[in-house]
């Protein structure tokens, strides 16, 4: 935390987030449109699902990049706990908030393949999509948790709290249903490196990356809004109090309500 | 099940590459419609600021 000498405006502090936007923006767009030409020009039709399988592209890289950034979210939780700096505490919500929209898209995509490929658009006795689902349904309730909590401080300690132990849920999860039974939905990342064709596991790969470039991508822009907003937050303090020591004089910030950061 | 015909499963296909866009378009305007915001808050700030510089030169 730095104090900027004789004007009594204390700085939280001097992140950046929005460096290097531009060229990770440039980098997501080029391995997304990469990966779309892979899908549908260059991977081969699936033998055994059809031309319903290109969903796979899509679906799997989406939940994988999905449950990493949870776990991700739990990494910088612990730094949080550890250092106290806000930065993390940001950095944690904003993994968690993204895997939750990833996560949606996961679940969306999976019951159009579901449909398609089973008949049905949901199968209760699926571990794997049941398993997601669990894990979906428990990162939803962060934000009543993190929104019920008022002082920041705590906030921050409660959130991080929540982030490392629903971040050790994850991997358990993947474990057990490795272990369960029911092997319906297809392995794509079992021990022989799957038994996909070099086409299909390449197509794969460069929508990993481009699913994860995405993901960060996203993540960047969405702290460089939240540290903006805290910055303008600070900043109108800054001028309201000291228009309060000049006297009021029809301030034109009455016209934009403030929000909460 | 049998894999679909190619015009039954393109529609599937599409719905899923569909929804996947949809999802990022209505980030994409939430991001744009609060950064309007922040702009129209900056604004109001580089008003207030222009106006006391103007006073305290007078």
């Amino acid at each position: 935390m730095t104090h900027l000498p004789g004007r009594g405006l204390t700085r939280l502090d001097s992140t950046l987030f929005g460096k290097g936007l531009r060229g990770l923006s440039i980098a997501t767009t080029v391995t997304i449109a990469t990966a779309l030409a892979l899908v549908f020009f260059y991977a081969p039709i699936d033998a055994d699902q059809g031309f319903v399988q290109k969903i796979f592209y899509v679906h799997v890289p989406l939940a994988i990049v999905a449950l990493i950034g949870f776990v991700v979210a739990a990494g910088f939780a612990v730094a949080h706990l550890r250092t106290r700096q806000v930065k993390f505490d940001h950095l944690s919500y904003v993994a968690i908030h993204m895997g939750i929209i990833f996560g949606v898209a996961v679940l969306l995509t999976g019951s159009i393949w579901a449909k398609a490929s089973w008949g049905k658009w949901w199968v209760w006795d699926e571990p794997t999509l049941v398993s997601f689902l669990i894990v979906f349904l428990l990162y939803v309730t962060y934000y009543p948790l993190r929104y019920s909590i008022e002082d920041p401080e705590r906030r921050a300690r409660f959130s991080s709290v929540f982030a490392i132990t629903a971040g050790a849920f994850v991997p358990i999860n993947f474990i057990a249903v490795r272990l369960a039974e029911g092997f319906v939905h297809p392995r794509v990342l079992n021990t022989t490196a799957g038994d996909m064709p070099g086409e299909m596991r390449l197509t794969f790969l460069v929508s990993l990356a481009g699913i994860a470039l995405l993901y960060v991508t996203l993540m960047k822009l969405e702290l460089t809004a939240k540290h903006t907003r805290g910055q303008l937050k600070r900043l109108r303090r800054l001028l309201e109090s000291e228009e309060a020591e000049v006297g009021p004089s029809g301030s034109p910030l009455a016209s934009v309500p403030a929000r909460p950061e | 099940m049998p894999a679909l015909p190619l015009d039954e499963a393109g529609k599937y296909v599409a719905g899923a590459y569909g929804v996947f866009v949809t999802l990022i378009l209505v980030y994409v305007a939430i991001m744009g419609a609060r950064l309007q915001r922040m702009e129209r808050e900056l604004h109001a700030l580089t008003e207030l600021a222009e106006r006391r510089r103007s006073r305290d030169r007078s």
